[in-house]
């Protein structure tokens, strides 16, 4: 395969780790987070040093890195998950802040000038893994008492509390899995990148990851991965464009959010029971007259 | 017997005293009505017993266990549940979604049984599903199992919300204003359907209603509140010849 092409999918594939877990936080369970680079950081930070100065294995390294990312979250969580709507998302987005600052004073992990020299472990398949099993269990969860849950405390947090669901403790394992999976998202990126750098996990990566979840559509899993690819992808076909291709970026996230703003898939997800819905649909269609597919269902 | 017990609850905002001194038993059983004119505390009483609101002072005892100040999934676990004077039901869900949801206590399958679709997920998933089927067929609501929450008409909304408290199996269930904004035909029938769910499911029903017809009609025995106060206390034609009472809804005579 082309290592052009080869390198934008892992990259799209890492971006798609990220957005799952901010996508299970964001669009399943109502919270805003501006601080997932932070987590990304850390489970990225936590991989690289394994495998550089304990020379643990790629796989054990990647999973212990979303691990400790998840457990900063418990401790992020305890202290603000009571907050409510916008305070908890301003209190990720100091969160977020804080880490790369630290980061950048830690000698250990070569500061600010960045770590170089991490093995370059990460390829497509092994992504490909990653992101596969990453949907299934996500797909399990949102289709289990937990994850309807998760969706009941989206919709209305009184009442679910009222059915007896502990809204506390809901929201706290939806952050958790959200954290593991940037951390792993983290650890992917530092085996591929092999060089690590606070500055890579600014605001700017936590926007991005929101942006990618808000695009495809809140509450929809086929919708974060198809934006994670297309929203990956854009700014490399704009190459051509030079320096206006961030413009075009800009222009071509606000005309989706102008023209659907649901997202890509607002809600619905591209299951096979769903794909064979709409081609029955397309057939009846067809069948009185030649249309194409409406745009939404692509 | 009492199976809820109201010990001086006093509920006070600031300077406000919303609820004052409230002394209360709810028979076993029963359907307890509890009437007032506006602001009189009603709902502030439900939003106590429930754990929305923090006492200021007394106790609630459920069953004879202490459940003041419980947070409310707590309370809710404990066998109480509610609906709303606005109705606040999962808007964006179908009504099936809605009730699938209220049944998840009634199985106990953990996250790691789900992410890796283990057998017992798949059993108890199962049971659920029957569980939400059958709680649609009792509600009349199977024709509608697919619309959205949102989309079906107010009266039907009403109904969901009840469903979706029968779901976690309540032996309490607190009924805010369930007749609100239907006519008198809707409200005949509602009061049909409330005292056949409580024979059905061996409910007790504590209600907060305006219509003195649905009141008078199913209550075993009625709480009249006034400025967070007990006005009175009695059966349904003992409320009706109580001069306090009359007094509080049509004022003096004279």
């Amino acid at each position: 395969m082309n290592t052009y092409i080869e390198g934008i999918l892992i990259l799209a594939g890492i971006n798609l780790m990220a957005v799952l877990g901010l996508s299970l936080l964001t669009g399943f369970t109502g919270l805003f987070s501006f601080g997932h680079a932070g987590f990304m950081a850390i489970g990225g930070y936590t991989s690289a040093m394994l495998s550089v100065k304990f020379n643990c294995p790629f796989i054990p390294a990647v999973l212990a890195g979303g691990l400790v990312a998840s457990f900063f979250s418990m401790i992020i969580g305890k202290l603000t998950l009571n907050l409510k709507g916008d305070y908890f998302c301003i209190a990720t987005l100091g969160f977020g802040e804080a880490i790369r600052l630290i980061l950048d004073n830690v000698q250990y992990f070569g500061g600010a000038r960045g770590w170089p020299g991490i093995p370059n472990s990460t390829n497509i398949w092994n992504v490909l893994a990653f992101n596969i099993i990453a949907v299934l269990f996500l797909a399990n969860l949102i289709r289990s008492r937990h994850g309807r849950n998760l969706i009941a405390i989206r919709e209305e947090e009184l009442a679910s509390q009222v059915i007896g669901i502990n809204v506390f403790k809901h929201k706290m394992i939806s952050l958790m899995i959200s954290a593991a999976y940037a951390g792993i998202a983290g650890g992917l990126m530092a085996h591929y990148m092999t060089f690590l750098q606070p500055k890579m996990f600014s605001l700017v990566k936590s926007t991005e990851l929101t942006i990618i979840v808000i695009f495809g559509g809140l509450g929809s899993i086929s919708g974060s991965v198809l934006g994670a690819l297309i929203l990956t992808a854009l700014p490399e076909f704009l190459r051509s464009v030079s320096q206006w291709r961030l413009v075009f970026y800009g222009l071509a996230v606000i005309f989706i959010m102008i023209s659907r703003p649901e997202g890509l898939m607002g809600g619905y997800e591209l299951t096979p029971s769903s794909l064979k819905k709409l081609l029955i649909r397309f057939k009846n269609r067809s069948q009185g007259k030649v249309k194409g597919l409406e745009g939404g269902n692509k | 017997m009492s199976i809820l017990q109201l010990n001086n609850i006093t509920k006070r905002f600031g300077g406000l005293t919303a609820v004052g001194n409230v002394d209360f038993k709810v028979q076993k059983n029963s359907i307890t009505g509890l009437i007032g004119p506006n602001g009189a505390g009603k709902t502030t009483i439900f939003n106590l017993i429930t754990g929305v609101y923090k006492l200021s002072e007394g106790t609630i005892l459920f069953n004879d266990k202490d459940i003041t100040n419980k947070e409310t999934y707590m309370v809710a676990e404990s066998g109480i549940t509610r609906t709303f004077q606005n109705i606040r039901l999962f808007k964006k869900l179908s009504v099936y979604e809605n009730i699938l949801t209220a049944c998840h206590r009634n199985v106990d399958y953990s996250i790691l049984d789900a992410l890796l679709m283990l057998p017992k997920y798949r059993k108890e998933e199962k049971l659920l599903k029957e569980q939400a089927d059958e709680l649609l067929e009792i509600m009349g609501l199977t024709a509608r199992k697919e619309l959205v929450a949102n989309n079906l008409p107010y009266g039907l909304q009403r109904r969901l919300e009840i469903a979706r408290a029968l779901a976690s199996r309540p032996q309490l269930l607190l009924l805010d204003e369930p007749a609100a904004g239907m006519n008198p035909d809707e409200t005949e029938q509602l009061m049909l359907l409330i005292d056949e769910i409580r024979k059905k499911f061996n409910l007790t029903v504590l209600i907060i209603e305006h219509h003195m017809d649905l009141i008078m009609g199913i209550c075993d025995n009625i709480l009249v509140l006034n400025f967070g106060c007990k006005l009175a206390e009695g059966t349904p034609s003992e409320i009706q010849s109580n001069p306090k009472v009359i007094e509080a809804y049509l004022g003096v005579e004279g």
